[in-house]
């Protein structure tokens, strides 16, 4: 009976209270010089990988497939972002926001023409053919030289990804793939992980929903690859390669496929690791591969399995504690 | 002319991948895993048959076992550790073990020998020169490698096709539950496959080396995404399948190479696979399977 809950407007209140003080803080703190160039710049990259773990968390996690392409659609983003940001052709703060948002559309759409064929196929030959598709787009890039810069790289991109811009983009990037999963269109995608031929029997258009989880992958992907170029300036062919995916994928295995909270933990974890343990870093991936697999062999579903954190959830469950304890004084 | 050498040397590079290729489609037809570590085991191979030739200074034909035996043990170990333990779990930690398994590979290999590349003195293991043929003359290398996988492919096709155990293991391929209760040893078989697909891997190691005699952490990788490619190409599961698509990766290779698009190779192989897997989504000769609600 005494079941507290927030009211709705309120839980979106709270929220967006504590990001906007989570920006200003952070704003604070890389602003204030406490800490070095070194952490400074790892914040940055914690950000594009919580962007690229979340974004792949939703075609593996919450859709079930195995895409093993996702460093393909971060190159597509970063080179699109970085020739639309070399071009300068508006005022530097409509430029970061179009660069953005052409990044991720143009990964978005290599993500659709990508997935119309790719999503015919499932589980193992969909994990091949989209491992496929991510080193065409490489060796694509590698080969148009006048474009790309070839393996030479592309030089002199600016640097765009300050810490409000990159973590903008991360809120953003949660935000979306959280109310896409929580509504209509977020069960249909659930409905596929759990059981694809009854879904499609319930009606549920399948291959519409599964290009489109793929697309909205390949976008935020699209976007955290222009944010990486924007971070070091420089691009290379070889940054994007089979391994790059792995990376990516074993984050978002280790936090707990189909968990937000998960990807989010993993990623600002593994990606700090290397600035915590310089001592171990010749062991460093080593290490990672012996976590992923004691993870699967002890704990298969990841660390957080398929757990998500609410805040709301948490305070109702404190204030319901608070008053009940207050009842059962009552009693006695 | 030119064209012709090119072509052994096609069937060449196609014998190794055909090799590796029928460890992948072992494994898969078996227990459904790709098994992504396949080509690491390839990889230690290769510094197996370096150490014992440079450090130990061994008679070729022991090195030549010792690759063999060294790859085969690590496979089998490997499995009992990490893949058995599994067997009933989701089929996607599996593959992501596999994953972890080949990176852990690499970085130990690069841990202990560096990532600088070592090179192998494959001409104590194999004859120096060549044969002449009216015209055109084979390198002994290129010879004994495709004489060898060939003899290879036979000997697998007879065990898998005529032998008790080869029976087994097409049972437990057909259908794991049935074939324990007919009373088949469903974990010696799986372990069986690995240790021949991994003895395998063994000779395309030294096949390998003999084409290209540099060996570094991540040599495995790189084979092993081809090989893989060609198991997909012809059917994974399927051994002839293997056979046919590691020849087909090969050749195409080669040829792209001598059509003076040699920065696309890697492009064109997989687009070919995109293609074929577009057009018969389980590879050149796979099976097909329906599926049952």
């Amino acid at each position: 009976m005494n079941e507290f809950k927030i009211s709705m407007p309120a839980r979106y209140i709270i929220n967006s209270i504590l990001l906007a003080a989570f920006i200003v803080a952070g704003l604070l703190i890389t602003q204030s010089g406490l800490l070095g160039r070194a952490q400074n710049a790892n914040i940055i990259s914690v950000g594009i990988f919580i962007i690229l773990a979340v974004s792949l968390n939703l075609p593996t996690g919450y859709l079930g497939q195995l895409p093993l392409g996702h460093a393909g659609f971060m190159a597509i983003g970063a080179y699109a972002g970085a020739i639309f940001w070399r071009a300068d052709l508006l005022p530097q703060n409509a430029s970061i926001v179009a660069g953005l948002l052409v990044a991720g559309l143009a990964a978005a759409f290599v993500g659709v023409l990508i997935g119309i064929p790719a999503l015919r196929l499932k589980g193992d030959y969909l994990a091949i053919i989209t491992l496929g598709f991510g080193e065409i787009i490489r060796v694509i890039i590698n080969n148009f030289d006048s474009i790309t810069g070839g393996a030479r790289g592309l030089h002199g991109i600016p640097r765009y990804s300050s810490f409000v811009i990159v973590y903008l983009c991360v809120i953003i990037c949660c935000v979306a793939i959280h109310m896409l999963m929580k509504s209509r269109h977020g069960r249909a995608i659930l409905s596929i992980r759990e059981n694809e031929i009854a879904a499609e029997s319930c009606g549920i258009n399948t291959t519409y929903y599964k290009v489109m989880a793929f697309a909205f992958s390949a976008f935020f992907a699209g976007v955290a690859g222009a944010l990486f170029a924007g971070n070091i300036g420089i691009l290379v062919p070889g940054e994007f390669d089979f391994m790059t995916s792995i990376n990516i994928l074993m984050i978002v295995v280790l936090g707990g496929m189909g968990s937000m909270a998960g990807a989010v933990f993993a990623a600002s974890i593994l990606t700090s690791l290397p600035l915590f343990m310089v001592a171990l870093n010749e062991y460093r991936m080593i290490i990672y591969a012996l976590m992923l697999i004691i993870v699967m062999l002890f704990k298969p579903s990841g660390l957080l399995g398929t757990y998500d954190f609410s805040l709301s959830r948490l305070l109702e469950k404190l204030i319901r504690r608070l008053a009940g304890k207050k009842g059962g004084a009552d009693n006695a | 002319m030119l064209l012709v050498s090119q072509l052994i040397n096609g069937l060449q590079l196609g014998s190794i991948y055909a090799l590796v290729a029928l460890g992948y489609t072992m494994v898969y037809g078996i227990i459904k895993l790709l098994n992504f570590a396949h080509g690491d085991i390839i990889m230690v191979g290769g510094y197996i048959a370096l150490f014992s030739l440079t450090a130990g200074h061994f008679h070729p034909a022991v090195a030549a076992l010792l690759t063999v035996g060294g790859c085969t043990l690590l496979a089998v170990i490997l499995e009992k550790l990490t893949y058995a333990p599994l067997r009933f779990a989701p089929r996607l930690s599996l593959l992501i073990t596999a994953i972890g398994i080949s990176i852990l590979l690499q970085n130990v290999a690069q841990f202990f020998f560096g990532a600088a590349p070592r090179s192998l003195p494959y001409r104590e293991l194999f004859p120096v020169g060549s044969v002449t043929i009216g015209e055109f003359s084979i390198a002994y290398t290129s010879l004994v490698t495709i004489i060898l996988s060939v003899v290879s492919m036979v000997a697998l096709t007879i065990l898998v096709q005529r032998t008790k155990l080869g029976k087994a293991m097409r049972a437990v391929s057909e259908d794991t539950e049935a074939a324990q209760l007919m009373g088949v040893n469903v974990n010696n078989v799986i372990t069986f496959t690995f240790a021949v697909g991994a003895a395998l891997a063994g000779i395309g190691a030294l096949l390998y080396g003999a084409r290209f005699p540099l060996v570094t952490p991540t040599i495995g990788a790189m084979l092993g995404l081809k090989a893989f490619i060609a198991a997909v190409l012809g059917g994974i599961g399927s051994i002839p399948g293997a056979m046919v698509g590691g020849y087909a990766v090969g050749l195409l290779e080669v040829l792209t190479v001598f059509a003076g698009l040699s920065r696309w190779t890697d492009g064109l192989v997989f687009l070919v696979l995109i293609i074929v897997l577009l057009v018969r989504p389980t590879g050149l000769m796979g099976r097909k399977f329906m599926e049952k609600v």
